[in-house]
């Protein structure tokens, strides 16, 4: 059974660079490098020294505050280097990878003939467990409790995204088993929204409930999904997983190896012959980045899409949830009379002497400029526009900059996750940081009251 | 680009300093700043917050380029009525035009000049950017007051305006009443012989009024208020031919104005059209009061409730505050649903003022600023619609 859910509010951001549908396989990696930042709240304890042997899918630090969540090495080799900044936070650990994988064994799993139990003890085991995330707070799921249901969306609106039906294509084998264990986890449903035209592979799985997504990002946002399908009531958890993750997980069950390979879409502007690569979590961006070769040095490279990605250097790595890497042009520069020109090759929501509605299939070419200075709310109508959740995403931001927890509850703090807000950003006028306002509330919240 | 170059080192070399704030005024006036994105979105719209404010001025200049006209036109035309016979041949002279500029062009420096000084002050002060919100109000003040109103009046006013109004809430977005009201406002209250009667529309009317050739120049709100005919066609008061405050006479551009501000998305539709509606909604039923015979002739009323419904958005300066002041998106309801009942209030109480007040016949500036007060509140119960959503899905969950 499938069900259809069409969006109307919202903004395809159309960009130039678009990845061509062929898959090259990246030059190996020398070095991979795991941020904790990457896992939102998660205070590292190592467990490997600088200097320790790793194969892939061993454990190199715990979280703090529960020793169950377990993070593991992408990648056979020795742990080189972990660097610290400020109060000793651990910024970055840097594993010098062997020539060759080896891998620990992790028994094989039958997703079909295991208890929940022992599917949860191998998720969490293996590593896998951060690739669950929860709302409310937008965070990897807590250990103890059982989710309401879990939602994937298979669908990728954001601009310039990796096409799920392209990267996940002959990944049916993997992709069931994770399912079918993650739906032991829940007594809800597997929810899975996929593109209303799209070749997805889901499409033909079982122990999954199907949803046919049509419309404007941030119809493809899970966010999106779960509040047109089920949303988030007060006092409850879902889990929400990106689909490359079930493929990590499939694979694990399936074969005993975590073997976190990701096929990522390389974009941009900025990008010569962008396309699709075969790489692994935590590899050099410079591996796929100069095969692929870049038109300037002033660039901005993002690990994942422009609207919800982390900014990285060229010589950086690979997020650990990516499955996009864009390089745009970087916009430090000043233009002169940029506020009161006519412009006609940048994106406007107005029309503001901005023709960019004129020619709604052109796509453009946009650098980093914020185009303006950042300023206090002032208008007000823009972000419902491209906002489909059923919220007032301004009162929500004001919710947060003042800290008033109760307004932010009532208001739907719970359903929210930063990515929710990357259109409202995108279209500030004020240029306000809205995802990072966002964050701040959630993190408040999880404080005062998760 | 020495200049690009040369502006970038002066902004690195005042920066942190107090004076960053005015430096940074006027480089951003001329440049869009390097400013790139950090986290979140890593590409923004090109629209902000001097753009969209430049759009309400564009929409604006038409206005004021007519009140020039105008203000030269209506001291001519008090003179020898005969110019009225033909607006139309007698409006764009360059007589008028000059004399126009002459008084007009001052209140347009003196609204500036002052309200963008207090700006500076208090944003070198407080060490914010100066924000671009005096921009609009610096442009609807001269727009709102008597042609001949004093300029040391003004200059007090705007700075009543913008300090009471609006700094001491924290500036450009934090405002309750919308500031250009707000001077509007505090000159009506603080000095009401200049600011309503007969003599304070017409340039030179109030010099002259001693004298034997003395020229009135009542708007048709002030003669309708004291039950006295008007010598004006619905045309000329469409097409603006008549005494009234600078840049509000004319209901065609400012028409013109309002669908260039709907198409450009800088002004909410919704605030506009249920404006209409609501100044409808009471003109209709003060003409269906007059008609049905509750209200005698003699009364004071009669004059404005019996004028057709209709008239009423032609006349005085509602059509100016609906579409340029009602729209102000920091002080209106900011929600969508808000916005509808907000505007149907404004242009319900506007016309309720101008009928049942007859010394003050000029409702739209006190609707407005009353809606403004209630704005918060509207929005409040509209939230709480929704909150009561949510709240009844957990309930139906958990029942």
């Amino acid at each position: 059974m499938s069900k259809d859910i069409k969006i109307k509010k919202g903004l395809t951001i159309k960009l130039k660079g678009e990845a061509q549908k062929t898959l090259s396989s990246a030059p190996r990696s020398r070095t991979f490098a795991i941020r904790p930042s990457d896992f939102h709240l998660v205070i590292p304890k190592m467990v490997v020294r600088e200097g320790g042997k790793v194969h892939s899918g061993d454990t190199i630090f715990y979280s703090k505050s529960n020793e169950l969540l377990k993070f593991v090495s992408p990648v056979s080799g020795t742990l080189t280097k972990i660097d610290r900044g400020a109060k000793r936070v651990i910024k970055e650990i840097t594993i010098e990878a062997d020539a060759q994988d080896t891998f620990r064994d992790f028994d094989i799993l039958s997703p079909n003939s295991s208890s929940a139990e022992a599917i949860k003890a191998r998720l969490l085991e293996s590593g896998c467990w951060p690739f669950i995330m929860q709302r409310p707070y937008a965070v990897i799921a807590d250990t103890e409790q059982e989710p309401r249901d879990i939602f994937v969306s298979a669908h990728n609106t954001a601009p310039l995204a990796n096409d799920l039906d392209f990267s996940l294509n002959g990944k049916e084998k993997e992709l069931q088993a994770a399912v079918t264990a993650l739906s032991k986890l829940t007594k809800g449903q597997v929810h899975v929204g996929v593109g209303k035209d799209g070749t997805s592979p889901f499409k033909g799985l079982k122990d999954i409930s199907l949803h046919n997504i049509s419309g404007p990002h941030p119809a493809g946002n899970v966010g999106t999904q779960i509040n047109k399908i089920a949303p988030v009531n007060k006092g409850e958890i879902v889990w929400t997983i990106a689909p490359q993750d079930l493929v990590i997980i499939g694979e694990l069950l399936l074969t005993g190896k975590f073997n976190p390979e990701r096929i990522i879409a390389l974009a941009g502007s900025e990008v010569k012959t962008p396309k699709y690569y075969r790489t692994r979590i935590g590899s050099e961006a410079a591996t796929f980045l100069y095969d692929s070769g870049i038109k300037d040095e002033n660039v901005r490279v993002i690990s994942g899409d422009v609207l919800t990605g982390k900014k990285i250097s060229p010589k950086g790595h690979l997020g650990y949830y990516s499955n996009t890497v864009t390089v745009i042009p970087e916009g430090d520069d000043y233009e002169l009379f940029g506020w009161n020109k006519p412009v006609f090759d940048k994106i406007s929501t107005s029309r503001a002497l901005t023709f960019s509605w004129l020619t709604p299939n052109k796509k453009y070419d946009l650098d980093t400029n914020t185009n303006g200075e950042h300023r206090a709310f002032v208008v007000t109508g823009g972000y419902e526009e491209v906002f489909p959740l059923d919220m007032y995403p301004l009162q929500m931001l004001k919710a947060c900059m003042v800290k008033d927890l109760d307004a932010m509850e009532v208001l739907g703090m719970y359903e929210v996750a930063p990515e929710d807000f990357s259109l409202t950003e995108f279209v500030c006028v004020s240029k306000q940081p809205h995802q990072q306002i966002i964050r701040n509330g959630l993190d408040l919240m999880y404080k005062e009251i998760g | 680009m020495g200049l690009k170059q040369n502006l970038h080192n002066l902004k690195e070399k005042y920066k942190g300093t107090k004076m960053a704030p005015a430096f940074n005024a006027l480089h951003t006036f001329l440049y869009t700043p390097n400013e790139t994105t950090h986290s979140g979105s890593h590409v923004r719209v090109v629209d902000d917050l001097k753009r969209t404010m430049n759009t309400v001025i564009m929409a604006l200049v038409p206005c004021l380029i007519f009140g020039i006209f105008n203000a030269g036109y209506q001291h001519y035309a008090a003179i020898d009525a005969s110019l009225r016979l033909d607006p139309l041949a007698n409006f764009f002279t360059w007589d008028n035009f000059i004399l126009g500029a002459w008084t007009v062009i001052p209140l347009v420096l003196v609204s500036y000049g002052v309200g963008l000084l207090v700006e500076f002050i208090f944003a070198v002060i407080k060490g914010h950017e100066v924000e671009e919100g005096y921009l609009v109000t610096g442009m609807l003040v001269p727009l709102i007051v008597p042609v001949d109103i004093p300029l040391w009046m003004l200059s007090v006013a705007v700075i009543f305006g913008v300090v009471i109004g609006k700094e001491v809430f924290g500036g450009t977005g934090m405002n309750i009443l919308n500031p250009a009201l707000t001077i509007r406002a505090f000159l009506f209250f603080a000095y009401p012989t200049w600011m309503s009667g007969d003599k304070v529309w017409v340039h030179g009317a109030k010099e002259m009024a001693s004298q034997p050739d003395a020229i009135s120049g009542e708007t048709i709100l002030g003669s309708l208020a004291q039950n006295h005919d008007y010598a004006y066609s619905i045309w000329d008061m469409f097409w603006g031919f008549i005494p009234g405050s600078v840049g509000e006479t004319s209901t065609f551009l400012i028409l013109l104005g309002g669908l260039f501000l709907i198409f450009t998305k800088v002004g909410s539709w919704r605030i506009m059209l249920s404006s209409v509606i609501g100044a409808i909604v009471m003109g209709l039923i003060f003409n269906f009061a007059a008609d049905a015979g509750w209200i005698k002739e003699s009364s004071n009323f009669y004059g404005l409730m019996s004028e057709p419904f209709w008239h009423h958005l032609i006349l005085g300066g509602l059509a100016f505050g609906i579409v340029y002041m009602a729209t102000d998106p920091v002080t209106a309801s900011q929600t969508n649903k808000g916005k509808w009942i907000y505007g149907f209030f404004i242009g319900f109480i506007s016309i309720l003022i101008r009928v049942f007040n007859p010394a003050y016949p000029e409702g739209v500036m006190l609707a407005i600023l009353l809606m403004n007060v209630f704005a918060p509140t509207i929005d409040h119960y509209v939230l709480q619609g929704n909150i009561k959503r949510r709240l009844k899905r957990l309930k139906a969950k958990t029942a």
